[in-house]
């Protein structure tokens, strides 16, 4: 289910003095089954980008289109995109309302009109996907819990879905480091357990480059690059001039290079760093 | 969706009536309504409406832009024109079928009527639009610090005016937010009867009010870190000055005043 995006366009408030334009003529295809990182600085039109996705917003001008459903500025009936493309927002614990936990996670399938039975299998997947305790939170309300459970709970709302695709807006924005690597852990197991899409957009360079095997780089509205973290990594100068850098770890590499080291430019992870590093020990002590 | 609502949202600027004393456009604005309730000549109405013109075309605010501001009302105003056509007695009968009979007085009236909606609502929203919420509020402060001797807490009411406005696009806003984050995971806001379309309100309505209150609480914690305790012995970064442009301004709507009052009374 293939994600396909032509020529759109977004212009904010169009006729107003307030009139930006957010995204200027993006074209990308997104496979199926893929994890894509997107990355970009605050107001590159990331969030913007993600919500023509599902259709919350529609173009000024352009398409896109999703698994055949086609999004142009005429489009009326976006429920079927919606049911595909699930969408969890920055701080979405912000939007739940429901009284209980279970309830408030049942809320998206009890939309999708799933029977009773189907609703409780999928809230106790869900639950179990994102690390909470179906018997002990599932009465609790929402409002109770920490931050970070309540972060869970709104993503599970999304995940109970069953989305094709799954987009996350910034899902560990003021989460500890622990809290983070949970989610995103959670994260990158839905991903390998049901093969769908998942988009995650992030500022965070060492978040992404672990995780995902494509990456999207926005800057002002355009895509600046895209390609895997290998391709996007080396273009580092540029990616410094857009404000986001490179991983440390990739950085560290670049800077040994420099020093006439002969150590590959697309290491990205510290586990790699550190086969590299040490295959380069053994060799130097070889030569020595 | 939300964010087109243009009626009282300001349109920044520098031009003339943008850079008037905020104190001088309320007095002006107060003017300019007790005037429209003065004319009763086509005269009358053709030099107020002149003034409008003449004012929004030196604020440089695309008229278009004035007019959406109508757009909301637009229903108000052709039910007083039809209610005031059918409804006001008079000699001169236009037009009549069995008992409904539109008089010339009955169809003066209602243009009169439609016409007053129309002048109000497009000169008062003149001020909001060439001023900001802050200046706005400033000048109501300043305007009404006589009421202090009757112990009307005048600052705190500009403060909580303030703080109100403040947080109107903030909440728009989160409200667009929210529903999107709602419609995301399936609600429906725009189908059903009317008892379906105010249930589907809970999600929205019920993380907005929570989010009201937190930032409120915020924004009182915020307050009082910095310590602020009120109006008293409080000093301003800007303080309001008139120029000659305000008296020249403050002139125009005189002249024009008793014009139009002579012209409708004497």
């Amino acid at each position: 289910m293939p994600i396909k995006i032509e020529n759109l366009t977004h212009i904010y408030m169009q006729g107003t003095p307030f009139e930006a334009t957010a995204l200027q003529n993006i074209n990308l295809e997104i496979d199926d089954g893929e994890f894509v990182g997107l990355i970009g600085h605050t107001g590159s039109g990331k969030s913007t980008l993600i919500q023509h996705l599902n259709g919350l917003l529609k173009p000024t001008s352009g398409t896109i289109t999703v698994n055949d459903i086609r999004i142009d500025k005429d489009s009326r009936n976006l429920k079927e995109v919606r049911r595909q493309v699930g969408l969890v927002f920055q701080y979405p614990e912000h939007q739940l309302f429901e009284e209980t936990v279970y309830q408030d996670i049942a809320f998206g399938p009890r939309n999708l009109g799933l029977s009773a039975e189907e609703i409780d299998v999928r809230v106790k997947e869900a639950m179990a996907l994102v690390g909470l305790d179906f018997d002990s939170l599932k009465d609790r309300s929402p409002f109770e819990l920490s931050g970070g459970q309540r972060r869970r709970v709104a993503i599970a709302g999304v995940i109970a879905m069953k989305p094709k695709i799954l987009i996350l807006d910034e899902p560990t924005a003021g989460l500890d480091p622990r809290g983070r690597d949970e989610i995103l852990g959670q994260i990158k197991e839905f991903h390998e357990r049901y093969g769908i899409t998942v988009i995650l957009v992030s500022h965070s360079m060492e978040d992404v480059a672990r995780l995902v095997n494509k990456i999207i780089v926005m800057n002002r509205g355009r895509v600046a690059l895209y390609g895997t973290p290998e391709e996007v990594f080396r273009h580092a100068d540029e990616l410094e001039e857009m404000g986001l850098g490179i991983p440390q770890i990739t950085r560290l590499m670049r800077m040994l290079r420099e020093r006439g080291i002969d150590v590959p430019d697309d290491v990205f992870t510290i586990e790699r760093a550190k086969e590299v590093i040490l295959e380069k020990l053994k060799g130097g002590k070889v030569n020595a | 969706m939300l964010k087109d609502i243009t009626l009282g949202q300001y349109f920044p600027g520098q031009s003339f009536v943008h850079l008037l004393d905020p104190r001088i456009k309320i007095i002006i604005t107060f003017l300019f309504v007790i005037l429209i309730f003065f004319v009763k000549t086509y005269l009358g109405y053709g030099m107020v409406f002149l003034f409008l013109v003449a004012v929004i075309a030196i604020s440089k605010i695309p008229p278009k832009y004035v007019l959406k501001g109508l757009k909301p009302l637009l229903f108000i105003i052709i039910l007083t024109f039809i209610l005031n056509v059918f409804f006001t007695s008079g000699e001169t009968v236009i037009w009549s079928l069995g008992r409904v009979k539109v008089t010339q007085e009955g169809l003066r009236q209602g243009i009169f009527m439609a016409f007053r909606l129309i002048l109000l609502v497009t000169g008062t929203s003149m001020l909001t639009l060439t001023t900001s919420p802050i200046d706005l509020t400033d000048g109501i402060e300043s305007l009404l610090k006589p009421l202090k001797i009757i112990r009307f807490p005048v600052h705190e009411l500009a403060m909580m005016m303030t703080i109100a406005l403040r947080f109107i696009p903030t909440l728009l806003e989160e409200t667009d937010k929210i529903m999107k984050a709602q419609m995301a995971r399936g609600a429906d806001f725009e189908s059903g009867n009317i008892i379906q379309r105010a249930k589907a309100l809970v999600p929205l309505l019920v993380p907005l009010f929570i989010s009201a209150f937190r930032r409120a609480d915020e924004l009182a914690m915020a307050m009082e870190a910095r310590c602020y305790r009120g109006g008293d012995n409080r000093t301003r970064m800007k303080v309001l000055k008139t120029h000659p442009r305000d008296y020249i301004a403050l002139l125009c709507t005189l002249v024009l005043m008793i014009i139009i009052i002579w012209d409708s009374y004497l």
